[in-house]
């Protein structure tokens, strides 16, 4: 068991998400940064696509009341185990009674908390993500709160994590090649042209020129953006049509709105662009009040940037299970 | 990517002359929006209906989502050739023979009127006809489930009497309650969560229609058909 000591009003469990059921109106929700969800799990030696605590409000801490194994991904800043400062991105052991407490981080928004065993909770709907909106999966379909406590999976590799933890090379280092660097603090997006976007004629340019900001009025549904409006030439009535993560769209105010994890399943707003899969995790680590940029991407370029992700998770997993093996033989 | 198709469109059917060709185009790397050209009508959906069964079969492919006339298509991966898909989804469009899904008849009570009909005096006055008459018209007519989305359960319904028809409103209601009965301009359906709504109110109904825990979450699929039974009228 774990219990929550201290917790803000968005913290919830969720995985990889809820796929397959868009088209009876249910959002795929899961992980808004799902890069670190897989590494966090792969490090603790869970099927990647185990729960885990999504941090976006902090302070959070929380007690093991057993022997675990766990490790804090996603947002920069260390986490602290009974005060003392450890490593993130990196597996460590922690023993019945210890409290994990996770700061406000300097740069990024949501940090993932990864067990052993994984959070033992039942699947819904083929997931464990919390489903803010209908109300079910996670912890009772809602976030988490002080006092609230949640059961471990059996871990069978415990006894097989080396003493000093076991890290990785962040994404965000290890991808440097594939993910660019924000420019004067504002971090480039890809996305490609969507449905409408020509609609946009003039004003089509100044959505991929300006520089756009984080509005506060932004959630795990999506972040709305506040720059100079934009608006189509022609007001038209859409036919409502799926939507999915990444999708940018606008709606008469002329605030873009990106649609995130807990995204509509149906819209109806012009799309002037569409995010690319694989930068939707840099997104997702984006904060309230920051700024981004987009960039005209081409599905080969996505295409490129996936491969390498892939890559990049496949040797994580590699490299932690030969370094385990090693460790159980040499005990 | 915009795409459209330089074929004619089928013989099978009768597309209006002026807006002939589907559209292809593009949310992100790995989804496509296929939209049906002409009316929003029962014949476009059921070839959107054949579509998304024709595409079920495809071994590259995540996710199917049909809305109204239009299906988005969601691929396991970024294909290499954007533009094959393309071509592919049009092609699977042009061969698409209309069907008619095998739907169950759901029967739904509704009590019309009372504290929860917020917009049936505003759909009185947009119509002329009274609030006796709406609820009549309302009720008599047959719908279609066209397709599911918004929220959990949330069925698109198509068969609306034009008599009724009542535009979105321009400022959502911010808490409707779960269950009201709706008018969203041409389409009709049961609110299924609390919260902002755009649609219409005239009526309010008890039966659940969603249920995460079942093998078949949602009651209502595309293709079934719905009726509204006066459980009472509150006027």
């Amino acid at each position: 068991m774990i219990e929550i000591l201290e917790s803000g009003p968005f913290n919830t469990v969720q995985d990889l998400g809820r796929p397959g059921y868009r088209d009876i109106g249910v959002s795929a929700s899961g992980a808004m940064d799902p890069l670190a969800v897989r590494i966090g799990n792969i490090l603790v030696g869970n099927d990647e696509s185990a729960a885990a605590i999504e941090v976006q409000t902090f302070p959070f801490s929380l007690r093991f009341e057993q022997r675990v194994v766990f490790a804090v991904t996603g947002a920069d800043g260390n986490p602290h185990l009974d005060g003392s400062e450890l490593l993130p991105w990196c597996a460590h052991v922690a023993e019945p009674g210890q409290v994990l407490e996770l700061k406000q981080p300097p740069r990024l928004a949501r940090s993932y908390i990864s067990v052993g065993g994984g959070l033992d909770i039942p699947v819904v709907m083929g997931s464990r993500s919390t489903s803010l909106r209908g109300g079910f999966g996670g912890n009772a379909g809602r976030p988490l709160a002080k006092a609230d406590r949640i059961a471990v999976g059996e871990d069978a590799e415990i006894a097989m994590l080396p003493a000093s933890g076991l890290a990785v090379v962040e994404p965000a280092v290890a991808l440097r090649d594939v993910f660019p660097a924000a420019v004067d603090g504002t971090l480039p997006i890809r996305a490609l042209p969507a449905g409408e976007h020509d609609l946009f004629a003039r004003d089509g340019e100044a959505f991929w020129s300006q520089t756009w900001r984080i509005s506060s009025r932004s959630d795990r549904t999506g972040y709305r953006l506040s720059g100079e409006p934009i608006t189509p030439t022609a007001s038209i009535e859409m036919r409502s049509h799926g939507v999915v993560p990444g999708v940018i769209q606008v709606p008469p105010g002329g605030e873009p709105i990106v649609q995130m994890s807990d995204a509509n399943t149906a819209g109806g707003y012009p799309k002037i662009a569409g995010v690319i899969e694989c930068d939707l995790w840099r997104l997702g680590q984006a904060r309230i009040g920051a700024r981004l940029s987009f960039l005209r991407s081409t599905h080969a370029e996505a295409r490129a940037v996936e491969q390498a992700v892939a890559r990049y998770v496949d040797d994580v997993r590699q490299t932690s299970r030969m370094v385990k093996r090693a460790l159980k033989a040499m005990a | 990517m915009i795409a459209t198709t330089n074929r004619h469109a089928s013989q099978r059917e009768i597309v209006p002359a002026t807006k002939s060709q589907a559209r292809v185009s593009s949310i992100g790397a790995r989804s496509f929006l296929l939209e049906a050209p002409g009316d929003f009508d029962l014949i476009a959906q059921r070839r959107i209906w054949a579509l998304s069964q024709t595409v079920k079969g495809w071994p590259d492919l995540a996710e199917n989502i049909p809305g109204m006339t239009n299906l988005l298509v969601i691929f396991k991966e970024t294909p290499e050739d954007p533009d094959a898909v393309v071509a592919r989804l049009l092609q699977a469009w042009e061969n698409a023979r209309s069907i008619d899904l095998k739907g169950k008849t759901i029967e739904i009570p509704v009590d019309y009127g009372g504290e929860y009909a917020t917009d049936l005096p505003a759909l009185c006055d947009l119509s002329g006809l009274s609030d006796r008459e709406v609820v009549r018209i309302h009720h008599e007519a047959t719908y279609r489930v066209f397709a599911l989305g918004s929220a959990p359960g949330f069925g698109y319904l198509h068969g609306l009497d034009p008599r009724i028809y009542m535009p979105r409103k321009t400022v959502p209601s911010l808490k409707m309650p779960k269950g009201c009965v709706t008018i969203g301009g041409m389409q009709t359906g049961v609110a299924m969560l609390t919260g902002p709504n755009g649609w219409n109110s005239i009526g309010y109904a008890t039966l659940e229609m969603f249920d995460p825990t079942s093998p078949t979450p949602a009651t209502m699929a595309p293709g079934d058909t719905v009726r509204f039974l006066p459980a009472g009228i509150e006027l």
